[in-house]
């Protein structure tokens, strides 16, 4: 069970701290406020999740102890949002991926036999909802915009889809909790996240990568083997705590 | 004896730090009182978004306030469902927020329109001729948007 509701909290705060990365780089500032907003939502998504861990593993755990106090191989995140931010256009075709995942998963996990499952899953499809909005229509505004954007935004999509296999693909903690009925059916989301993406990309005038369907995938996140860049951001993640154990504002 | 309306009375001091003319009763966080048989007052409070920054602010201003009234005992615990939503905020609420400048929530959830249908009008001159210019403003329950007849930038309140 922890190590499942570790899983969903690494996802979201990686992801979070991705984009947080973009806070007074945006290209304008709308964009700025926006990056930073959903790295907020997300970050406090894992929050509520890291809690949660907390209460159950007790121990003289708290919120903190997770991000700051392990090592890579204990991160349980998908490769994807490790992913480095790279140009706007691959910060959008990661966010357009994993937003629209996220949206599934929490809407499924609503119906989760775990009660606080199910309520962070409430609380945080309302605010996903906004996200993959943003990510669609920047997916569209590029796609459909000059040369270069279309061409940008293509080359990141295509680059990044390997990386999508890996969120419907259980792994042994996941399969243990759907057959418990706390975690929804990942593998079952699949074709729903495939009919956004493919409508989204119909929309902005590009094409699903269909070469690469069905095709291998990168995957190891889940099982703790991550990407060189995983090392990286962790180390600046952690930097702080490292260098000055258990240091509060 | 302490009562759940004295502190709820109690709790009409308390503020919101972002958007200071609301109480945390405005804005529809607080979602009980309880008083505990050993007289310690629990307060419930559930956060408006996953990452407000405010609510650390927020327990720690409903203890001050309560034990600056003399309750010996306070705790805040938060829950997370059912989600907030901005159908909790009150009339007078959403009446302060436009006299601070920012339009309130113009819809409920169960009735809010698309997003090209939404009419937002300007908190300085009413002009509903007005333009979203972002989702996603200045904190995260919040939109931008631009009056096409002042000329004035203003924050919507969005609803959610
Ligand atoms: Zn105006």
């Amino acid at each position: 069970m922890i190590n499942y509701i570790l899983h969903l909290a690494d996802n979201a705060l990686i992801y979070g701290h991705r984009l947080s990365e973009w806070c007074g780089h945006g290209p304008i500032l709308e964009v700025d406020m926006a990056l930073s907003n959903i790295a907020l939502d997300n970050i406090g998504a894992a929050r509520s999740l890291y809690q949660y861990a907390a209460t159950i593993e007790g121990n003289g755990k708290t919120e903190d102890s997770y991000p700051y106090q392990r090592d890579v191989r204990e991160f349980k995140n998908v490769l994807l949002v490790e992913m480095p931010n790279g140009d706007f256009a691959d910060t959008i075709a990661r966010s357009l991926f994993f937003d629209a995942y996220q949206f599934l998963f929490y809407t499924a996990l609503q119906k989760s036999s775990d009660k606080q499952l199910a309520s962070i899953a409430e609380k945080s499809l309302k605010e996903v909802t906004y996200h993959l909005r943003f990510s669609k229509e920047w997916t569209i505004r590029m796609g459909d915009g000059t040369e270069e954007s279309k061409q940008k935004i293509q080359h990141a999509i295509n680059e990044l889809w390997s990386y999508t296999g890996e969120m419907f693909d259980a792994s042994d903690v996941e399969k243990q909790m759907i057959e418990t009925g706390i975690a929804p059916d990942i593998a079952s989301l699949k074709p729903m996240w495939e009919q956004i993406i493919s409508d989204t990309l119909e929309e902005a005038t590009l094409s699903f990568p269909i070469q690469m369907q069905g095709a291998w995938f990168q995957k190891g996140g889940k099982t703790g083997v991550h990407t060189e860049y995983m090392g990286f951001l962790l180390a600046e993640m952690q930097y702080l705590q490292k260098s000055y154990p258990g240091l509060e504002w | 004896m302490i009562t759940k309306e004295t502190i709820l009375n109690y709790l009409e001091e308390v503020f919101d730090p972002e958007v200071p003319v609301l109480t945390i009763q405005d804005l529809g966080i607080v979602r009980d009182v309880i008083i505990h048989s050993d007289q310690k007052v629990e307060v419930v409070i559930t956060p408006t978004y996953s990452g407000c920054p405010a609510m650390n602010t927020i327990s720690t201003n409903i203890k001050f306030e309560l034990i600056g009234r003399g309750i010996q005992q306070v705790i805040v615990t938060e829950v997370l469902s059912p989600a907030w939503t901005t159908d909790w905020m009150t009339e007078t609420g959403k009446q302060k927020l436009k006299e601070y400048g920012i339009a309130p929530p113009q819809y409920t959830t169960k009735n809010n329109p698309s997003e090209t249908e939404v009419v937002v009008p300007c908190p300085q001159c009413n002009s509903t001729h007005t333009q979203l210019l972002s989702q996603f403003g200045s904190t995260s329950c919040k939109a931008l948007y631009k009056c096409m007849d002042c000329l004035e930038p203003f924050d919507y309140f969005k609803c959610h």
